[in-house]
């Protein structure tokens, strides 16, 4: 291999990246002009956060609450070192409205969710579904992957909502139920450190966000997956991948822009 | 393609389930105060509030009965709080404010203290006796000088 060869595999990289990078752009940009467009498909997206939303209900709540139990003995165990105890109740709520509910959402979510929506879709594929519909001049872009994009979209916040509430909820059982402390300064600790603006719109956004980054992987990686089974199984893997990390980056970036 | 009733009752009850949990979230947890019944506005001017922030509790006996709602500097150059304190409680007009804090790295709060006075603090009036927070560097301070002033005796 000559000396230039492994700077010539690092710009094929690059420029590899970056044109998959642009073909999302695109594929983001059309599919969000053709679900734009009448016919609003509400029914298929009431279908689709059935999908992704109710069907990934109890993994996010039961996670949620196992979460908070998990924070409310780890923060009981650390903070009575301080005697600050009463503080557990902060200590609770900020990590999971700010950080783990929905970032553990987005990942459950891209696990459960996503990972089916890019299989359902490249395997429209395989079967030739998607031609089908190109046939009778129906767009698949709007038939089939807007809704479940949008239905993401929706589902997200709504799941990430309920996995701080559960998750309080868990703190509460082990911090208060079990190992004894005062429920009356859990929920005051809780109010006094939540702020509406930094904190539930901040965690919001981040729901809302995470559920666009899920929604339009899964749908593009299924959408634009090798018509093989290969390819169906390779699209609902990269989905998992893909959205979980960019999940993380975005989470460092939404914190950062957001003012913490 | 149909959706099948059941499974429309399902997402409804899912978008209420998630809009009941963000409004907890917003409105108990969160704080949103615009939109929530007003209180007894009280105000009580400091000298040092310490470590006081908003949203702070206001206390009476240990209960709590109300928050910090906002603090700024008045005109001569002291602490202005204004408090939101429950609607139904009648506090003596000589009720007194200190500042206190929970535990050794707990946070501060307002302790209230009421008096003997038959007359009752309205919205918007102010609580006269107060007691600033304790500042332990200062404490500290003062010690050391007291007891270099004392050993040279």
């Amino acid at each position: 291999m000559s000396p230039a060869g492994p700077v010539r595999a690092l710009g094929a990289l690059v420029l590899r990246s970056l044109r998959g990078l642009g073909r999302f752009a695109l594929f983001t940009a059309s599919v969000l002009r053709a679900g734009s467009r009448p016919p609003l498909r509400l029914r298929r997206l009431v279908g689709e956060i059935y999908d992704a939303g109710v069907l990934s209900l109890l993994i996010v709540c039961v996670s949620g609450f196992a979460v908070g139990m998990v924070l409310g003995l780890q923060g009981h165990n650390t903070l009575s070192r301080f005697g600050a105890e009463e503080s557990l109740g902060a200590v609770v709520g900020l990590s999971l409205i700010r950080e783990l509910g929905p970032v553990l959402t987005s990942l459950l979510v891209a696990g459960r969710a996503g990972s089916a929506m890019a299989a359902e879709i490249a395997a429209m594929g395989v079967t030739e579904q998607l031609d089908g519909l190109r046939m009778m001049s129906v767009d698949p872009l709007d038939f089939v992957v807007a809704p479940k994009a949008f239905g993401m979209i929706v589902a997200m916040p709504l799941l990430s909502t309920l996995f701080v509430v559960f998750g309080i909820l868990g703190g509460w059982t082990v911090g208060v139920a079990l190992l004894g402390g005062d429920p009356g300064s859990y929920l005051s600790t809780l109010e006094q450190a939540v702020a509406f603006r930094e904190d539930v719109v901040g965690g919001i956004l981040k729901g809302v966000v995470f559920g666009l980054l899920v929604g339009f992987v899964a749908t593009f990686r299924g959408y634009t997956a090798r018509t093989t089974t290969a390819g169906v199984s390779a699209a609902a893997t990269s989905t998992v991948v893909i959205a979980s990390v960019a999940t993380l980056i975005f989470d460092y970036f939404i914190t950062a822009l957001w003012g913490y | 393609m149909r959706e099948s009733p059941a499974r429309e009752l399902w997402v409804g009850l899912f978008v209420l389930a998630g809009l009941a949990a963000l409004a907890w979230l917003s409105f108990s947890v969160g704080g949103v105060e615009s939109l929530r019944a007003g209180g007894l506005q009280l105000t009580a001017t400091f000298d040092e509030i310490g470590g006081l922030k908003k949203r702070a509790q206001v206390v009476i006996s240990g209960v709590r009965v109300g928050q910090v709602k906002s603090i700024d500097l008045s005109d001569d150059f002291r602490a202005r709080v204004t408090l939101d304190v429950d609607a139904a409680l009648a506090l003596p007009a000589d009720t007194s404010a200190s500042i206190l804090t929970s535990g050794v790295l707990g946070d501060q709060y307002i302790a209230l203290e009421p008096g003997g006075d038959p007359e009752t603090l309205h919205s918007g009036e102010q609580i006269s006796f107060t007691q600033s927070a304790v500042i332990l560097e200062r404490l500290i301070g003062k010690l050391i000088q007291n007891l270099g002033s004392g050993s040279k005796e």
